[in-house]
């Protein structure tokens, strides 16, 4: 090997290396997982509302809504929100129950990168909902200082 | 103590729906980020929200490194009775805070 071709393989190298420390698809739904107990996940009654394009990922919007009369025979008991490629697939776990009378929630979440983020609703019988959103990032969050 | 930010209505009709917005001042460190000196610096972050009406849990959230900077937490109640909302946050390094705020149910 001559001293272009270590150059080259060295660039290639720090090209390819992968960015250290992120979650990935798959934690994500390791995570889901854990939290719906292996249940199956069924697509509807969640609304996740937030932006498409972000241009700062430290301070990201969102809310989201479930479709449920909140009675004590038939509400949300809890809204989970999973990320992909942040370093934690976590953001937030909320528990519900029929005297919080709309099952909504909304908060302010840090984005390391573009990604999709999925939102799961535990129902009072047993059932999982959930929706997903892609959303883009022009600049990043919770890496760099 | 924090400084926080507590927006709900003083006082509203029986079985309305009402909304509570809440916001308190705290860095929120993730502990995935590098400090001036290159190394990681410790996560300090507020791990859990509680809610609750007259010594009832209506509503609790568990947080994690993924929120932002000065926590935004938006949830609903049903006014049931005229009492008392006391608000909770805890977090890393034994962080608790409480902040109560009265409600008049007509």
């Amino acid at each position: 090997m001559n001293r272009r071709e270590f150059a080259a393989g060295a660039l290639l190298a720090l090209a390819l290396r992968p960015v250290p420390g992120l979650a990935t698809p798959e934690d994500q739904a390791a995570a889901i997982r854990a939290f719906t107990g292996g249940k199956p996940l069924r697509e509807g009654r969640v609304e996740l509302d937030i932006p498409p394009l972000v241009e700062n990922g430290n301070v990201v919007p969102l809310k989201v809504t479930v479709q449920s009369p909140m009675t004590a025979a038939n509400h949300v008991t809890a809204i989970a929100l999973f990320n992909e490629k942040n370093p934690q697939p976590q953001v937030v776990t909320a528990q519900f129950g029929p005297r919080a009378g709309r099952a909504e929630l909304a908060t302010h979440m840090r984005l390391a990168t573009s990604q999709f983020i999925t939102a799961v609703a535990a129902m009072s019988d047993g059932s999982f909902w959930s929706t997903r959103q892609e959303v883009i990032v022009t600049l990043a969050a919770c890496l760099e200082s | 103590m924090a400084r926080v930010l507590l927006n709900l209505p003083r006082s509203a009709a029986k079985g309305a729906v009402i909304e509570i917005r809440t916001l308190i001042m705290h860095p929120m460190e993730s502990g995935f980020r590098p400090g001036m000196n290159g190394t990681i610096l410790a996560r300090d972050i507020i791990t859990r929200f509680t809610c609750e009406y007259d010594g009832e849990v209506v509503f609790q959230a568990e947080l994690s490194s993924a929120i932002a900077a000065n926590p935004f937490i938006s949830f609903t109640t049903v006014a049931t009775a005229s009492g008392t909302l006391s608000f909770t946050w805890e977090g890393d390094n034994d962080f608790r805070q409480t902040e109560t705020r009265s409600l008049t149910v007509t």
